[in-house]
């Protein structure tokens, strides 16, 4: 990747959980750290959310799951992202994620699992570090 | 000034710990009050007395002498049975009242077999579908003896129903039940998310409430204008106090406008507030938001009964304020928000558990928060006598300049053209998106400390014992709806939904027809969905 190209992400609320302050904060940050932010809004089913990837073709997919439903729909996200082909991005999950659902969600290929109190540079940082293309 | 004076200025300024003092409102502290600060301060005009006009100094005369507040803790997990033995074990323990928290695909009008529902079922609050679930929820616990707040929004219409027709099947009438349902939709558009409809009838669908609890079920509390998700959302307190007020105003022209009279519902309004970390900034926001709606439903609204001016006011502890962290300090970050809405003058509150930024609370968490408050209550002696803090420079300086704070938002909002035209302009959504950004950077620079988070942080493995929902939740819920749907007549059911659709087109209230479906057993993703066809559903700007 050229210095000159803009990292693209998308900031995404899958599911039914409402509690965005952290995922629109993130989606800031990551603004102001010179990234191009595409923030879904609420409500995404895991096929909004494919769609939403195919047509914007990001760089990182940040996930932010607040109220305990990460273990049933990561796994289908993941599934849909990898049935279209979509292998080359990073795809990270955040919000609550209790230490023991980790493994799980990392085998599957989700990384960061950034939670309440981590800085928002440490999640910059880690972007710009993982990316796979 | 001498030289020397000069020097000996700029080295106690030097040794200030922080350049600037300014509380989460970003309002300036100085470093001392004095009479000069509340020049214009008139005991009589700006506090009058505890239990009258304009209630500053709180809602009751005797205030907590005569009872403490209302311990209330917010529960619901999983299914209805489980839930069911946490009220009676917080029953047992002392909880003098039941809050419902509900599981999202229920707060979303949803059934648990739907594709939304994914993932969500039973997870944030107990899973309720049907009327079968309400009768088991409340199953040997006597509705017409103790007082439920249910924290429903969107489809509180429908829960409120089911609650009437359990207690009717208990052998109560509706007079005879107390409680709150939250049904503030428009903090939803601001805050909390958990729309359906577009504003305009979800307005439409909370004055039918009103309405129909003014004439039905007159001891009910037929909303709780909340400030409390606002301030999660991450507004600051000066933005949760005037918004919070700002909704108060809009649902009571919108309940005059259909032609109710102010003093026969405005005494069944009620508010919720957080208590933040700041402790007397929150403690004079619960006393100026008593003064602000006072006055301005004497001299705007023209209420003449003095209930009708009354703030009563719920309180939670702020869950945005908890640390995974150490999780064991936010016991004491608990304390403190307490003892503020305490010394605030609250109604009832709920002290959240210390383990609460990890997962729902566990049994021992929730033991502990609650006896946070009884040792507010009994022990510290805070609750003899009534308002300990009036009169103080600081407390009554900063009373007044929140006021004025409020007071400025009210204009803007109304330049906007009100509440409504404000949401969908996004001017509430980008406030807090702002304020809460700030907060961020705040503590990111260290200019805010938060102790085990940016500062005296050890990277310890957290060891707190985690409560899991177990996944086997949803599809118990969804046997239990299909079961259900085997056995109810199915052919009175579809009669009740197609009444509903009919009604919603016009103008009547809903809540009758409401009721009759409930009874029929249809559930409340059927009913949401019957009143969508009229309706629509509600679509925001992703804004960040």
């Amino acid at each position: 990747m050229t210095e000159q190209r803009r990292i693209k992400v998308l900031v995404c609320k899958p599911g039914l959980d409402g509690h965005d302050r952290g995922a629109k904060v993130i989606a800031r940050a990551l603004r102001d750290a010179g990234m191009e932010v595409i923030y879904t809004g609420l409500h995404q089913t895991p096929d909004d959310i494919v769609n939403t990837v195919i047509q914007e073709d990001p760089d990182a997919v940040m996930l932010s799951l607040l109220s305990g439903s990460h273990n049933a729909l990561c796994p289908v996200i993941m599934e849909r992202l990898k049935k279209h082909g979509i292998d080359d991005v990073l795809i990270s999950v955040g919000g609550i994620i209790p230490d023991e659902d980790k493994p799980k969600l990392e085998k599957l290929g989700f990384s960061g699992f950034y939670g309440p109190g981590t800085e928002l540079k440490e999640i910059v940082e880690f972007v710009k570090s993982n990316l796979k293309r | 000034m001498t030289e020397t004076q000069k020097k000996d200025e700029a080295k106690t300024q030097s040794k200030k710990r922080q350049k600037r003092f300014n509380n989460l409102s970003d309002i300036e502290i100085k470093e001392l009050y004095t009479p000069e600060d509340i020049k214009d301060f008139s005991p009589s005009m700006d506090l009058g007395e505890p239990g009258k006009y304009p209630f500053t100094r709180g809602v009751y005369p005797s205030m907590y002498r005569g009872q403490f507040w209302t311990m209330r803790q917010f529960a619901g997990l999983g299914t209805a049975e489980q839930t069911n033995e946490r009220y009676k074990f917080l029953i047992d323990h002392g909880n003098t009242g039941l809050s419902v928290a509900f599981s999202l695909h229920t707060i979303y009008g949803y059934e648990a077999s739907d594709d939304r529902s994914l993932g969500e079922v039973g997870k944030e609050g107990v899973a309720i579908d049907t009327l079968k679930d309400m009768e088991i929820l409340f199953d040997g616990i006597d509705l017409s003896k103790i007082s439920t707040s249910m924290t429903i929004n969107a489809p509180a219409a429908i829960l409120l129903a089911m609650y009437i027709v359990v207690a009717e099947k208990q052998g109560h009438t509706p007079d005879m039940l107390r409680g709150t349902i939250q049904n503030d939709i428009l903090k939803e558009y601001i805050a909390q998310k958990s729309w359906i409809f577009p504003p305009e009838p979800s307005m439409r669908l909370i004055i039918d409430t009103i309405e129909y609890c003014t004439q039905y079920v007159p001891q009910w509390y037929t909303i709780s204008i909340s400030g409390y998700h606002i301030r999660e959302a991450g507004s600051t307190a000066i933005q949760e106090l005037a918004f919070t007020l700002a909704d108060g105003f809009a649902y009571v022209e919108a309940a005059m406008e259909r032609g109710l009279k102010v003093d026969d519902f405005a005494p069944r309004l009620s508010f919720f507030f957080n208590a933040h970390n700041n402790f007397f900034e929150e403690i004079c926001k619960y006393r100026v938001a008593r003064r602000i709606w006072a006055k301005r439903m004497k001299n705007k609204y023209g209420a003449t009964k003095p209930e009708s001016m009354r703030l009563r006011f719920h309180t939670q502890t702020a869950g945005v304020s908890l640390t995974a962290q150490e999780p064991e300090n936010n016991i004491v970050r608990v304390a403190l928000q307490g003892l503020a809405a305490v010394l605030g003058g609250t109604q009832s509150l709920h002290t959240n558990s210390f383990d609460e930024a990890l997962c729902l609370p566990t049994e021992n968490a929730v033991k502990i928060a609650l006896r946070t408050q009884q040792i507010i209550a009994h022990e510290s002696g805070v609750a003899d006598t009534v308002d300990p803090l009036a009169g103080s420079y600081y407390i009554e300086w900063l009373t007044n300049k929140m006021e004025e704070e409020a007071e400025n938002y009210f204009e803007k909002i109304k330049e906007l053209g009100g509440v409504i035209p404000a949401i969908r302009a996004n001017f509430f959504q980008k406030e807090i998106a702002n304020a809460s950004y700030k907060y961020q950077k705040e503590i990111e620079n260290n200019e805010r400390t938060i102790v085990a988070v940016n500062q005296y942080r050890q990277r310890d493995a957290c060891s707190t014992e985690i409560l899991k929902i177990d996944e086997s939740v949803a599809e118990t819920q969804v046997k239990k709806l299909n079961d259900l749907k085997k056995e109810r007549k199915n052919d009175k059911v579809k009669e009740k939904l197609e009444e509903i659709t009919e009604a919603a087109k016009g103008s009547e209230n809903l809540m009758p027809y409401i009721i009759d479906a409930v009874r029929e057993y249809a559930s409340i993703g059927e009913i949401m969905a019957a009143l969508k066809d009229v309706f629509g559903t509600y679509v925001e700007d992703s804004i960040f």
